[in-house]
C-alpha cells in the first residue's frame, strides 16, 4: 500500500482501510493517524477540507480549510455599480439567494435613505419565506441522504422543486434570482402567483410529512443525530453563532423577531426553539421552520397591501419603459442610473436579515459616488463553521457527516 | 438535559446610538477618536491601545453587554476621496492626538457587536497605520474573532497580536499580497499550492 494510494478520503467506520493508512504512516498500534476529508468528499456538500487527527475512530482534532470557491466577491462588488452588485449576492447563499438579495439592498437602502413601498416589503417578505423554505428542505433532504436515506432526500428535493418554479416566476431564474432592486423590485407579483403558491405548499406539506414519517422516529436516523454534535448555549454566543443552530441551543433570538425589518412585526409565527443544540434539535428546528414559513407565507397573502412595488423616484428606479422611448426626462433618468450608478451618499451601513443560516449581514461604504468602495458579507456560515471544531472533536469520524450536514455549510456563502 | 437558560436574551431594552456612543466616551476617554450615529448606526471609532479594554467594558457592562462579536472586517481607505473621510469616520475637533479626519491612516478595521440581551448593535473602527498594521487580538474575548481576525488578516493583511493561529483562512499559505487592499491588482499570476505528501502532513507542526 502507497502513501499516495491512502492519501484519499477513507470512509467511515473502515477499519482495514484505516490500518493500511497507519501501515503507511508507519504507525503502530495506539499511535494517532492524520486523515484527509475532502476538498470533495462524497459526504461533505460543499468544498470544504478537514485534516482530521484520529484516535482510533474518535476525532482528536480536526483543522478545517476552507476557500475552495473563493471568488473574491467583495473585490469583484468593488468595480461595478451599486445595482450590479447584486447578481452576485445569489452566488452566496444559492439555496436561499433572496434572502442575500433583500439584505444587500436593504443595506444600500439604509445609507440612501430610501422608503421601500408597503407591498414591496410585503413581497420581499414572502419572497425570504419561499427561499428560507428552499434552503431547510435542502439541508434536510440532504442530511437524509448522507445517512443513508434516499427515499426522504427524493421527498426532499421533489418538495423543493415545487418551490423553485415559484422563484422562477418571481424572477425567471430558479436559482440566481437577482429580484430586488434599490428602492423595489425586478416586477411585481405575476398573475395568479397566490394560487401557484398555496397549490405548491399544500403539495409541500404533504411530502414533509412522509419526511417526517419516515425519518423523525426513525431508529437508526434518531441513534445517529441524537446527542452527536452538541453546542453549548455559551460556545453558540461566543463563537457568533446565528439562526436555527443557535436557537436549537435555545436561545431566544431570531432577527425576523427581535430585530424586526420589512414587516415581520405584522406577522403572527413562532420562533423555534432547542434544547440541547444537538443534530437532533436541529433537524427538528430545522422541520419546525418549515411550517412557520408556510404559515408566514398564507398570512402575508392575506395582509399584502396593493399599490406600487417601486419607489417613485427615477434617481433610486429606473423609469418605466414607455418614459424612457418617449420622454427626454425618463432617458437621461435610465442612462444616469445605468452609466453612473445610484449616487449613494458618502458614509457607512450595516444591514442585517435573518437568512437560511442565520444573520446575513451586509456592511457597505460609499465615498459618495455611484459605486461601492466596499461591500462586506457577513455570513453566517462562515461563523457557523468557526464553531464546527467544538462540535466533532471528542466524537466520532462517522458523526461528522450529520453534524456537517445540520450546520448546513453553503460553500459560496463561507468562501466568498 | 435542557440547560441553563439564565442568559435569556431580551431582558434588557435598546439604548439609543447616541447614548451606547457616550457609554464608550465614559469607558474610553480620550481613546475614543470620534463617533457617529448616520443611519442608526452607532459607531465610534477607538485608538488601538484604547482596544481591548473598552471592548472588555462593552462585554461586560450591564448597561450594554455586548455579548457577540458580529463580524471583524476592516476598510482600505487609502482611494477614498479625502474630503469624504469625514462622513465614515468622524474625527473631534479637539481631540488631543491631533489627527483629523484627513489625516487618519489609511487602513481601519472595523468590529460589529450585537447585544441579544439589549437588542441593539454597535460599531467599532480602530484606525491602523497602512505600514505596519497591528490590532490587539480579541480571541480571548470572543472565540468568534479568531476566524473573523483571519479573515482580514488573510484580506487586508492585518496582524493580530496574540492571536492563536493567525493563518491565511479564505485563500493559501502560498497566495502573495492581501486581496482586499486597494493597490491588489485585479489581473495577475499567483504561485501554486504545495500539494503535501501524507508524511509531510504528519510531519508539519503547522497543519495540526
Amino acid at each position: 500500500m502507497s502513501a499516495t494510494a491512502a492519501y484519499g478520503h477513507v470512509g467511515a467506520g473502515t477499519a482495514a482501510l484505516q490500518a493500511l493508512a497507519q501501515q503507511a504512516q508507519g504507525l503502530g498500534d495506539g499511535d494517532k493517524m492524520i486523515i484527509n476529508m475532502g476538498p470533495s468528499h462524497p459526504a461533505t456538500h460543499g468544498t470544504v477540507k478537514f485534516i482530521l487527527t484520529l484516535d482510533g475512530e474518535t476525532v482528536d482534532d480536526i483543522d478545517i480549510h476552507i476557500g475552495y470557491l473563493h471568488r473574491g466577491f467583495e473585490k469583484m462588488c468593488e468595480q461595478g455599480t451599486w445595482q450590479q452588485v447584486l447578481p452576485y449576492t445569489d452566488r452566496l447563499n444559492y439555496v436561499s439567494p433572496l434572502c442575500n438579495n433583500v439584505g444587500y439592498v436593504m443595506a444600500v437602502e439604509k445609507l440612501m435613505g430610501v422608503q421601500i413601498t408597503p407591498r414591496c416589503s410585503y413581497i420581499r417578505m414572502l419572497a425570504s419565506e419561499i427561499s428560507r423554505m428552499t434552503d431547510h428542505l435542502t439541508a434536510l433532504a440532504a442530511g437524509a441522504l448522507e445517512l443513508g436515506g434516499f427515499t426522504p432526500f427524493l421527498y426532499g428535493v421533489e418538495a423543493r422543486e415545487l418551490l423553485y418554479p415559484l422563484v422562477e416566476e418571481l424572477s425567471g431564474a430558479r436559482l440566481t434570482a437577482s429580484y430586488t432592486r434599490i428602492g423595489g423590485l425586478l416586477a411585481d407579483l405575476p398573475e395568479d402567483y397566490e394560487s401557484h403558491v398555496l397549490k405548491a405548499l399544500d403539495k409541500m406539506l404533504t411530502l414533509m410529512d412522509k419526511m417526517d414519517k419516515l425519518l423523525t422516529k426513525n431508529r437508526i436516523f434518531y441513534d445517529r443525530m441524537i446527542g452527536t454534535g452538541q453546542l453549548s448555549q455559551a460556545d453558540a454566543i461566543a463563537y457568533g453563532v446565528t439562526g436555527l443552530m443557535l436557537r436549537s441551543t435555545g436561545v431566544d433570538w431570531d432577527l425576523r423577531k427581535h430585530q424586526p425589518y420589512l414587516h415581520y412585526n405584522e406577522l403572527d409565527f413562532d420562533v423555534i426553539l432547542g434544547h440541547q443544540g444537538d443534530n437532533y434539535d436541529r433537524y427538528l428546528c430545522r422541520f419546525e421552520e418549515m411550517h412557520q414559513c408556510n404559515k408566514m407565507v398564507r398570512q402575508i397573502f392575506k395582509q399584502m397591501p396593493s399599490g406600487p412595488v417601486n419607489v417613485n423616484d427615477w434617481r433610486t428606479v429606473l423609469p418605466p419603459k414607455s418614459a424612457v422611448y418617449n420622454s427626454i426626462e425618463g432617458m437621461i433618468a435610465h442612462f444616469k442610473l445605468i452609466i453612473d450608478g445610484h449616487q449613494v451618499p458618502p458614509g457607512e451601513a450595516y444591514a442585517a436579515v435573518e437568512g437560511g443560516n442565520g444573520e446575513v449581514g451586509f456592511y457597505i461604504v460609499s465615498q459618495g459616488n455611484g459605486r461601492p468602495y466596499k461591500v462586506h458579507v457577513r455570513a453566517p456560515c462562515f461563523y457557523a463553521m468557526g464553531v464546527l471544531k467544538k462540535l466533532v472533536v471528542g466524537g466520532m469520524l462517522a458523526d461528522i457527516v450529520p453534524t456537517f450536514d445540520t450546520l448546513n455549510m453553503i460553500g459560496g456563502e463561507v468562501d466568498r | 438535559m435542557p440547560q441553563d437558560l439564565g442568559t435569556h436574551p431580551q431582558s434588557g431594552q435598546p439604548q439609543s446610538p447616541q447614548y451606547l456612543t457616550d457609554l464608550c466616551r465614559a469607558f474610553a476617554g480620550v481613546g475614543v477618536l470620534g463617533s457617529h450615529t448616520a443611519v442608526g448606526d452607532a459607531t465610534v471609532i477607538v485608538e488601538r491601545t484604547a482596544l481591548v479594554a473598552l471592548m472588555t467594558s462593552l462585554r461586560d457592562d450591564a448597561r450594554c453587554t455586548f455579548d457577540v462579536l458580529v463580524d471583524v472586517t476592516a476598510v482600505d481607505y487609502s482611494e477614498f476621496a479625502p474630503l469624504m473621510r469625514a462622513a465614515t469616520s468622524p474625527i473631534d475637533a479637539d481631540h488631543p492626538s491631533g489627527l483629523t479626519s484627513a489625516t487618519l491612516p489609511a487602513l481601519e478595521v472595523v468590529y460589529h457587536l450585537l447585544s441579544m440581551r439589549h437588542c441593539h448593535r454597535l460599531r467599532v473602527k480602530v484606525p491602523v497605520n497602512a505600514e505596519d498594521p497591528q490590532v490587539p487580538t480579541l480571541c480571548e474575548m470572543w472565540p468568534a474573532a479568531n476566524w473573523g481576525e483571519r479573515e482580514t488578516f488573510d484580506m487586508y493583511g492585518v496582524r493580530f497580536a496574540g492571536h492563536p493561529d493567525l493563518r491565511r483562512i479564505l485563500t493559501y499559505d502560498e497566495f502573495e499580497g492581501h486581496p482586499l487592499l486597494k493597490d491588489f491588482p485585479l489581473r495577475g499570476y499567483q504561485p501554486l499550492m504545495a500539494l503535501p505528501t501524507l508524511t509531510e502532513y504528519a510531519d508539519q507542526e503547522t497543519y495540526r
